[in-house]
């Protein structure tokens, strides 16, 4: 698999124009010198270790690469990748990248940003950035807290959660990350968490290979004030019922093992409302199993299987690439809007700006 | 109709010339008067085309070659109500045979569209001043709207004046009978016909107005001819109704200009062009992030047009964004440029903050209008000067540069770009809205006469460790200048991460060590602090060795009004010196002592002394404060007389 990223990567639009690596990249070539910092055991150790272990797959130039984040335990990431890399303010990341982006096409952008920081100081950011479809990767780290400060809870927390700022329990509704991405018209939407690296390695590779935005939501665990928080999803036994993973082109199947070798619970379409439901396909067989299509157009589908996940129990939480579709991007638009203002009117002449056509001469 | 001139004051920077001829191109035996300036206020509904007029007059004045300068005052509105006071809008323009330096404190001839337009402008006109009504909007509902029981054109009320009552929408429509146009169509080209009557009066050529009309409604012609023909039946009317029996001449000022190619241009027109310059000469793509904002969209626009100048526009989600952007874009190595007005400034605050942490050059466009908060976002104004100088969290010095006319803008902007690009910093460049709008002839330069900012992007090590590692630091300085290396992504061996958080000097890495902060925070203050900026200059005449005692000093667009203020006072034969501010962060090294050299020093200024207040701080000078926050500029007799008052007392 690695040779066949880095082989394609000339032809993935996403990647084509950034520069290759001269010589075969590892792991180290992408870990700073900088010590790391976060809390012994914090979720985004793990999601380092998988990024910096997955970067030499692209092979791409590393001094083409930037991490650009904004504030928030996650958002230290870019000290710890070996490229350049900036620490922005809260919640801008997508926008500094933004222009980043679409002033520089020759870079791979990554922004590494946090519940908070993305989903409620950088809302509206975030889902400019993924309508516009600027090629940016963004990496959504969801713990369900803030941890920087020590604690509150987050667009992302449980209703009724119990923190230092809510001690009667917290009030306001959740936002679920995916159906919101869904909502602002992305292009790519994909859910992984933080201690599966495999999965989570799969999810950035098809993110990386994808031409516009991409959004990666990771569920990652704070250790200090929020441990647990995805555990029906981590542990063994609970997660074969509470994951669906889905995979482009399979069958939407999971829990515990059905004599076809296919999971023996099944998504389904409810004839009677339009929306999905979960069926045990012992029982009701596997005719209406949906067959997930990760490149259909109408996201209608996509919204749906979000939606199956119990903000509580987080049972039926779908994770895996929930959409990949082409759309124009937005920094090639842009720069075939340049290229054909010189097609039009030739190259600029200040000469001829400056002076305009309406001109008179004084004479000494 | 004697004198187009209303009072002596009017007149103090030139005389009235009186020679007087007839025919020319004037009617049949008509007087033909030469005047050395004129002032027209052309006032109608907000619909009623009246920005349109003004800019044609301009335009038609400027290829002319009279010096001019212009006022364009209209409401936030869209449309307001027709027919309201609130709905009126205006275009100023004053335009002589010599030059001049505002667009005029009392209008010498008033073009009202309909009674609002009368009612909303008359306190502005002197007695003895022409004004040019149209009688076919002085019914009984549109003059009850704005609350004239009477006809003022039949009442007496307007005796004082040179009342012209013209019919010009009948005119109008009467000229463009076989057209073929509704009534409604061939009522709107009444501004036209206007146009035309005055372009009579004022012997303006035409030909650039007909060519504008054809090009502007090049997709519907039967609506340019229509327009040119109402265009040249007020030209006619003026030519034979016996109610215009003088036209005026007002010669070009070829003696105000030295030699060169002019065309006239609006401030965020030249701003726009300057900033486009700049990107050439640093060889530098240019990036704009910006979200639209009165008064400073024009120059979103006018940038979008220019994308094969490698010029990206970029219309953000918000403020933020637009700063966000441009910041990015200046990190990977663009000439990078948010453009806003003052409650855009607000919203930008933190992102300011981060750049001149991030040290990298950017400039922050900020038209200025009426605050606070929404204020009024089509009038001038000039209160955002402490928050561009103070308006961040931390110390977080930020240059300032303003330019003090419309066409300086252009030499403002070069002048943001250099600094910016030099000390790799984020730079405010302070324009308003009167500065925006308002046009006077530019000598075009010549491209070759424009600085060389060209930059030299970091491209390798730029450190020896003590084993001897060749590394780079993205925090080392340069030691005149004190800006870090510009080390932009694609460059290989300068990877680097960067941030707000506080940077250990030299290599940039995390530092919370209270030594290193004072340090890093003193060294961005000194960078800042040194940046070179022209000694201020002077203008002190007396030659006697006495000079003056009084010193008035102003930044930005007050320019105009109080350099005609200051030849005002000089005219009456008093002494006063004057000198204007471009830098204000940092300050010319000579201006204490300059401040110091007068008894008295005044500043006048569109806020509440906020440049007063800079300069009690810095140096110690009992300034004294002239505001007015009114959202118009200073009138230069006003200014005169309270700089008279302060030489007196």
């Amino acid at each position: 698999m690695t040779e066949t990223i880095s082989e394609r990567s000339s032809q993935i639009e996403a990647l084509s124009l950034v520069p290759k690596a001269d010589a075969k990249q590892s792991m180290k070539d992408f870990k700073s010198d900088q010590e790391v910092r976060w809390c012994p055991g914090c979720g985004d150790y793990a999601v380092l270790a998988a990024v910096q272990g997955f970067m030499p797959e692209l092979g791409l130039a590393k001094e083409n690469i930037v991490f650009v984040s904004g504030i928030g335990c996650s958002s230290r990431f870019p000290y710890y990748m070996n490229t350049y890399g900036m620490h922005s303010i809260h919640g801008r990341a997508p926008a500094i990248a933004t222009g980043l982006a679409s002033s520089r096409r020759d870079l791979s952008v990554w922004v590494v940003t946090g519940d908070g920081d993305a989903l409620s100081i950088g809302g509206n950011h975030l889902i400019h950035a993924l309508r516009r479809n600027v090629n940016l990767k963004i990496l959504l780290f969801n713990n369900r807290i803030y941890g920087l400060t020590k604690g509150q809870y987050s667009p992302t927390s449980e209703v009724g959660k119990i923190t230092k700022s809510t001690p009667m329990g917290s009030l306001d509704a959740p936002f679920n990350p995916v159906s919101l991405a869904l909502g602002a018209e992305a292009s790519f939407v994909a859910r992984t968490v933080d201690s599966d690296r495999k999965h989570l390695t799969s999810v950035l590779r098809q993110a990386a290979a994808h031409p516009g935005t991409a959004l990666v939501e990771i569920y990652q665990n704070c250790n200090i004030f929020n441990d647990g928080a995805f555990e029906a999803l981590k542990d063994k036994e609970q997660a074969q019922e509470a994951v669906i993973r889905l995979e482009h082109g399979q069958p939407i199947r999971f829990g515990a093992l059905a004599p076809d070798g296919f999971g023996s619970k099944g998504v389904v379409r409810d004839p009677a409302t339009g929306d999905l439901k979960v069926i045990d396909v012992r029982e009701e067989g596997t005719g209406g199993v949906l067959v997930h299509d990760a490149h259909n157009p109408s996201p209608t589908t996509a919204f749906a299987l979000s939606r199956l996940a119990d903000a509580d129990t987080l049972h039926h939480t779908p994770i895996g690439v929930l959409r990949d579709v082409d759309r124009p991007v937005y920094d090639t638009l842009m720069s075939e809007q340049l290229d054909s203002a010189i097609e039009q009117k030739g190259k600029g002449d200040l000469a001829a700006l400056l002076a305009g056509n309406d001109t008179w001469t004084v004479v000494g | 109709m004697t004198s187009q001139v209303s009072s002596r004051a009017e007149q103090t920077d030139a005389a009235l010339v009186g020679e007087q001829r007839t025919s020319g191109n004037g009617g049949e035996g008509k007087e033909v008067r030469r005047l050395d300036r004129v002032i027209i206020r052309f006032a109608g509904d907000s619909g009623d085309g009246m920005q349109l007029t003004g800019d044609r007059f301009t335009s038609e004045t400027a290829s002319f070659g009279n010096d001019l300068s212009t006022l364009p005052n209209f409401p936030a509105e869209i449309r307001a109500p027709a027919g309201t006071l609130p709905g009126v809008s205006s275009f100023q323009l004053h335009f002589a045979d010599h030059d001049i330096l505002t667009p005029g404190d009392a209008p010498n001839v008033l073009v009202a569209m309909n009674p609002a337009a009368l009612k909303a402008n008359l306190a502005d006109v002197p007695r003895g001043a022409e004004i040019i009504v149209n009688t076919d909007e002085f019914t009984k509902r549109p003059m009850a709207k704005v609350g004239y029981a009477t006809s003022p054109l039949e009442d007496g009320s307007l005796a004082a004046y040179n009342v012209h009552p013209v019919p010009l929408t009948t005119l109008t429509v009467e000229a463009l009978k076989d057209f073929g146009l509704s009534r409604k169509e061939a009522e709107r080209s009444k501004n036209m016909f206007a146009l035309g009557l005055l372009s009579w009066m004022y012997h303006r050529p035409t030909e650039g107005t007909e060519k504008f009309l054809r090009t502007k409604f090049a997709k519907k012609p039967d609506i340019a001819e229509a327009n040119v023909a109402a265009f040249r039946a007020g030209w006619n009317f003026g030519e034979t109704t016996e109610d215009f029996a003088v036209s005026y001449e007002v010669a070009p000022a070829t003696q105000a200009f030295p030699t060169g190619t002019y065309r006239n241009i609006s401030g965020n027109l030249a701003l726009s062009y300057g900033l486009v310059a700049a990107s050439q000469q640093a060889d530098l793509p240019l990036y704009l992030g910006s979200y639209p904002i009165t008064p400073a969209s024009d120059i979103l626009h006018e940038l979008s047009k220019h994308k094969n100048f490698g010029v990206r526009t970029f219309q953000a989600e918000d403020e933020i964004a637009g700063i966000g952007a441009a910041l990015g874009a200046a990190f990977g190595g663009a000439l990078a440029v948010t453009t806003t007005s003052g409650p855009g400034v607000a919203l930008k605050s933190e992102t300011i903050g981060l750049a001149v942490s991030l040290e990298l050059p950017l400039l922050i466009v900020d038209i200025q209008r009426g605050g606070p908060s929404t204020g009024l976002p089509t009038k001038t104004e000039q209160a955002d000067l402490l928050q561009a100088m103070y308006g961040r969290n931390g110390e977080a010095p930020v240059p300032i540069v303003a330019p003090k006319t419309p066409a300086d803008c252009f030499d403002a902007a070069l002048d943001a770009a250099r600094i910016a690009l030099t000390y790799r910093t984020p730079v405010f460049l302070l324009s308003d809205g009167y500065l925006a709008n308002g046009s006077e002839p530019w000598r075009i330069p010549d491209v070759v006469e424009l600085p060389d900012l060209r930059v030299q992007f970091a491209s390798g090590p730029n450190h020896q460790l003590a084993d001897g590692t060749e590394v780079f630091w993205p925090y080392k300085r340069d030691e005149q200048t004190l800006a870090r290396p510009w080390a932009v992504p694609g460059t290989p061996g300068l990877e680097h991460r960067i941030g707000g958080i506080e940077k250990q000097d030299g290599t940039g890495n995390i530092s919370y060590d209270p030594a290193n902060h004072d340090f890093m925070v003193r060294t961005r203050q000194a960078k800042v602090d040194g940046i070179e900026v022209p000694d201020i200059e002077v203008d002190d005449p007396a030659t006697d060795g006495l000079g003056a005692n009084t010193l008035v000093i102003g930044w930005g667009s007050t320019y105009g009004p109080i350099t005609a203020a200051v030849r005002r006072v000089r005219g009456a034969g008093e002494r006063i010196a004057q000198a204007h501010l471009r830098h204000l962060n940092p300050f010319p090294r000579n201006l204490g002592e300059v401040l110091a050299r007068y008894d008295k020093v005044i500043v006048p200024e569109m806020n509440l002394g906020q440049l007063a207040t800079l300069l009690r701080a810095r140096y110690l000078v009992d300034a004294r404060s002239h505001t007015q926050v009114s959202g118009m500029p200073f009138k230069a007799e006003q200014l005169a007389e309270v700089f008279k008052e302060a030489i007196n007392d």
